[in-house]
Formats: C-alpha cells, sequence, structure tokens
C-alpha cells in the first residue's frame, strides 16, 4: 500500500528531488569553499607563525616532560615533610597573592568609580551634550582595546616598579570596559522616572541620582563584580612585567626553571582564580534575583 | 523661577505620615553606609598594605607626563616593513591559536556537556579540566611555551590554543546543553544511530551560536597575541616592550596606533561575518 504521502505523479516528485539535490549541492559547494579559504588562511598563518611542526613532534616530549617535571615528589610516608618543601616559600606567596587581590580590589574600584562618573555621558537616553557623549565615548574605547599589561609597561616606566603601575594599568583597562558596559545598562532603563523627575524641573544631577542610579545600581554591581574576576586573573600576570602581584615569582621561576615552584605558585593561582569566580557568581545570581523582584 | 513649595509638606511631615516607607529609606540608608566605610576601609588597608606612598604617585605623574610628551610627533624608526611582517605575525597567532583551539575544544565539549556526556564522571572530570585550563593566563600558558619550544610566534600560537581550548570548551558545552532535543528525538525515531542525530540534529541547531563564538573569540584573541610577545612568544608586543625598555617612546605611540587600527579593523570585519553567519542560519 502507497501511503498518501507519496501519491504524487512521478515528475513531480522527480522535480522536489532535483531541487532538493540543488540545494543541497549549493550549500556543500559553500561549506568546501569555506573549508579551502580556511586551509589557505591557516597556510599562510603557518608560515607567518613559524609553525614547525616537524620540531614540535620531535620535541613533544619536552611539553610532556615538562609537566612532569613541575610536579613535586609527595611521598604517602612523608606527605607533610614533602608539602611544606613544595611550599617553602609559603608565606611568602601568600603576602604576594594577597598583594594581587587587593591590586585587583583597586583597580576595579578606580575602574568602578570612573565608569561611574562617565556612563551617565555616554549613554544616549541621559547624556547632556553630544560632543561630549563623542569625546568620552572614545576615551572608554582606547582604554578598552589598549591592553592592560601595555599599560602597565608604560606606567612601569613612568612610575617605577612596583604595585601602584599595576593597579593603575588595570584601572583604566577596567574604566574603558565598564564604561562601555555601564554606557549599555543606562540605555536600557525605563525612561519614566527620567521624565518624571525632569518634569519638576531636576537637573542633569538630580535626574541622575533620583531616577537613574536606583534602576541600575544592581546591574552596576554585578559588572563590577565581573570586572574583578577578570582583574584578579590578570593580577596575576602584571607581575611579569615588574608592575606587583604573584606575577613577578611565577616569572623567576619559570623563567630560571625552578620546577616545582612553578606548579606551586600556579596552583595557588587557580584556586584563587577559581574560588574567586565562584563567590563573584553566588553574589551576581543574588544580585541578578534582586534584580528581577524589583 | 523657583518652584512654589508653599503647598508642599514638608520632608519631616511625609515621612511621618509614611513610617513603613521612613524606615526602609532608614534601612537602606544605613546598609548604604556599612557598604561605604566596608569599601573604604579596605581601600585603606590596600593603601598601607601595597606600601603605596603619595609622594610615587606625585613624582610618577610627572614623568608619566614626559613620557606622554615624547610619544608625539609618533614615528615608524624607520623599520615600518618589521612592524607590518610583525603585526602579520600576531594575525597568524590570533588565527591559527583560535583555529587549533576551536578544532580541539570541539569534540571534548560534547563529554563536557549534560545531555551529550557519556557519564556523570567524565562530565565532571572535563568541566574542572576546562576550568583549570581558564584559571591560568594566556601569558603564563606563553612563557610555559616559550620554555618548551622556545621564543617566536609558534610558542605563541600553542598558548592560545591551550588557553582558549579551555574557554571553547566550555562555551560550546553550554550551547550543547541549550539545544532543543525534539529534532534529535526526530532522528532517533526514524532509526538513526546516535551518531546520525548529532550531525542531523544537533550540530544544525548549534553550529551558527559556535562560528559566532569563534568570531568573537578570534578578536579577543588579536588583542591577546598583541602583548604575549612581551614574554618572546612572537608578534607586535615583542617590538613594543622592546621600544619601552630602550625609551622610544615615539615608535611605542607608532605601535599603539598600528594595533588600535588593526583591532578596529578586525572587529569590523568579524562584525560583518558574524551577522552573515547568524543571519543567513535564521
Amino acid at each position: 500500500m502507497v501511503s498518501g504521502l507519496l501519491s504524487l505523479p512521478q515528475e513531480r516528485v522527480d522535480q522536489l528531488l532535483a531541487t532538493y539535490a540543488r540545494a543541497v549541492a549549493r550549500r556543500r559547494r559553500q561549506f568546501y569553499l569555506v573549508l579551502a579559504v580556511l586551509a589557505l588562511l591557516a597556510t599562510v598563518a603557518g608560515r607567518y607563525g613559524e609553525v614547525d611542526l616537524a620540531y614540535l613532534l620531535q620535541h613533544f616530549s619536552n611539553f610532556t616532560s615538562y609537566f612532569g617535571r613541575i610536579l613535586p615528589t609527595l611521598t604517602f610516608t612523608h606527605f607533610a615533610a614533602d608539602m611544606a618543601d613544595w611550599y617553602w616559600n609559603l608565606s611568602g606567596w601568600l603576602k604576594l597573592l594577597v598583594d594581587t587581590i587587593l591590586i585587583a580590589y583597586l583597580g576595579t574600584l578606580i575602574g568602578t568609580l570612573g565608569a561611574f562618573a562617565t556612563a551617565f555621558l555616554t549613554a544616549q537616553n541621559t547624556a547632556p551634550n553630544p560632543y561630549l557623549l563623542f569625546a568620552v565615548k572614545r576615551f572608554h574605547e582606547f582604554c578598552r582595546t589598549v591592553p592592560d599589561i601595555v599599560f602597565a609597561l608604560l606606567f612601569v616606566a613612568a612610575f617605577g616598579l612596583g604595585p601602584l603601575p599595576g593597579i593603575l594599568a588595570i584601572g583604566i583597562h577596567s574604566l574603558g570596559t565598564l564604561g562601555k558596559l555601564f554606557t549599555e545598562v543606562v540605555e536600557n532603563i525605563d525612561m519614566k522616572p527620567v521624565e518624571g523627575v525632569r518634569s519638576t524641573g531636576g537637573n542633569f544631577v538630580e535626574t541622575v541620582r533620583f531616577a537613574v542610579v536606583p534602576q541600575v545600581l544592581a546591574n552596576f554591581a554585578s559588572y563590577a563584580l565581573l570586572r574583578f574576576e577578570i582583574n584578579v586573573r590578570s593580577g596575576t600576570v602584571i607581575g611579569f612585567v615588574g608592575a606587583g602581584g604573584i606575577g613577578q615569582d611565577l616569572f623567576v621561576a619559570i623563567r630560571k626553571f625552578y620546577y616545582t615552584d612553578v606548579s606551586a605558585i600556579l596552583l595557588m593561582i587557580i584556586v584563587t582564580v577559581v574560588l574567586f569566580d565562584l563567590i563573584s557568581e553566588r553574589i551576581r545570581h543574588h544580585l541578578a534575583r534582586l534584580e528581577s523582584d524589583r | 523661577m523657583t518652584p512654589n513649595r508653599t503647598f508642599l509638606p514638608s520632608t519631616p511631615e511625609v515621612l511621618a505620615r509614611y513610617p513603613a516607607l521612613a524606615a526602609a529609606a532608614r534601612r537602606n540608608q544605613v546598609w548604604a553606609a556599612a557598604w561605604l566605610i566596608a569599601a573604604l576601609a579596605l581601600t585603606v588597608f590596600s593603601f598601607w598594605s601595597l606600601g603605596i606612598a603619595f609622594g610615587q604617585i606625585r613624582s610618577g605623574l610627572s614623568q608619566l607626563g614626559w613620557l606622554v610628551a615624547q610619544m608625539f610627533p609618533p614615528s615608524t624608526g624607520s623599520h615600518f616593513p618589521l612592524l607590518l611582517h610583525a603585526m602579520g605575525e600576531t594575525l597568524a597567532i590570533a588565527f591559527l591559536g583560535t583555529l587549533i583551539a576551536a578544532t580541539m575544544a570541539f569534540p571534548v565539549s560534547f563529554l563536557a556537556a549534560r545531555n551529550t556526556t557519556p557519564g556523570t564522571v567524565i562530565h565532571f572530570l572535563a568541566r574542572r579540566c576546562f576550568d583549570t585550563i581558564r584559571g591560568v593566563d594566556v601569558l603564563i600558558w606563553a612563557l610555559v611555551f616559550v620554555g618548551v619550544v622556545g621564543l617566536g610566534p609558534f610558542a605563541g600560537i600553542l598558548a592560545i590554543a591551550v588557553s582558549d581550548a579551555g574557554t571553547f570548551g566550555k562555551l560550546f558545552s553550554e550551547t550543547l546543553e541549550t539545544t532543543d532535543r525534539k529534532p534529535i528525538d526526530g532522528v532517533l525515531s526514524t532509526g538513526g544511530s546516535q551518531l546520525l542525530a548529532i550531525r542531523f540534529a544537533l550540530i544544525p541547531q548549534v553550529l551558527p551560536v559556535m562560528l559566532s563564538q569563534l568570531l568573537y573569540y578570534f578578536e579577543s584573541n588579536v588583542r591577546n597575541a598583541t602583548i604575549i610577545g612581551i614574554v618572546g612568544a612572537g608578534g607586535i608586543g615583542l617590538q613594543l616592550s622592546e621600544q619601552i625598555r630602550t625609551y622610544d617612546f615615539d615608535q611605542v605611540a607608532f605601535v599603539i596606533i598600528m594595533i588600535l587600527v588593526t583591532v578596529a579593523a578586525i572587529d569590523w570585519v568579524c562584525g560583518k561575518l558574524r551577522f552573515h553567519v547568524i543571519g543567513r542560519s535564521t
């Protein structure tokens, strides 16, 4: 028994199948074209990037043995002594780790305050002046496009070694990214309270304070926390260029092949980063709930 | 023109009329004050603990002013071809790094997605593995790979590939988890195997999203690839750190402008491509 679905005339079926085949063939052609372009680009990039697969394969054992070598020798019988040996500089590293977190905190604080002070100037719906909007927006763009480590390099040249250039570098970069995010938050607010305050004769500052800030504060806090999370991560590497934090000890350990130190510091960094991720995620979920309850 | 306020009750009167509102406002104020004091205390503690002196800030700012003044006018230092080549290296690092990262992460992400994983233990392990890789900054990976394959852009490619494999693994598996189950049931109900279900029901759902994520991370990797040269892993960062070390700030300014222009151009191209990818599939 032929089902109702197949009772089309044969020529119509052929027609439909041909259309289908053509559509599939076109998609395939497109797919292979994209693949060919990718392969071509990869070859060119490989040439530029000095990719040497033979070298990598030959020295691949280097790579695996590197991770073998950075692992400490821990034995069950002398576990405490081995741990003490592995973390021989625990107090020093902990101090640097605390430094890293404080650098991230101060950097986030600078970025948040700066972004808070400027976001109302760059949001389309609250901006008092279009030229100011344009100028501040370009400033935000500049701050977030130049990587924080480049700022750190420059500031180390100006301020000397230490945590100060790191704080400023992270702060300026955060100002750029948070400025953009805060602006978008402000652009998405409900405009009715703003009209209300304006209609009673409120000026720019009053409008922002009583109509905008109450709507955006939870989102701002959530983005600032997210940035703090990222900055803890950045804080671990700005020490590479002498801008403070645990990075400087890690740099020395990797460069001078103090293998077990590398794993000891890396483990501390990973645990810290994951811990701060979890805490800030908790708080951000809480803030999101506050936001949706409102 | 001052508003006539004589008809309005004074603030204390209003507050006395609505005690519940007044109490809530008071509670909010107390909380805000507590947060401010805590933040301020932490700030003071940070300054003290990090040993930041205000004298350092003042002298540093004047030094910074001098340094910025040195940047104008920007100059190529008569090795523009070298800088162009370094920029090419940077783009190559970002492109290959992203491509390899995505290729490595794609199959593993199926193990880490709750709806396609073969078992809870594997799901958990894959997840933690991605988290660990992501916990290490790309610059650290670059430093490690310089130790393994030596100085040069190849170390940079490997660093970005490994570091982003963690990120892609997480993103891809989350994308897989948001897919619709019905097309899969459809394929399975016609007698298709698990593999066919993935190919014809799952991948068409996730591919556009993944491609868009890929483009987004290519953009971000162009930024990353500009800095990993600072630790010797190739690209424009090497030139940049050299010039800062030798105080050639006019050339530093030129390189920064080059980076800004390149990043803007790549963002523009990727934006177009992303629109094309998402637009076509919906």
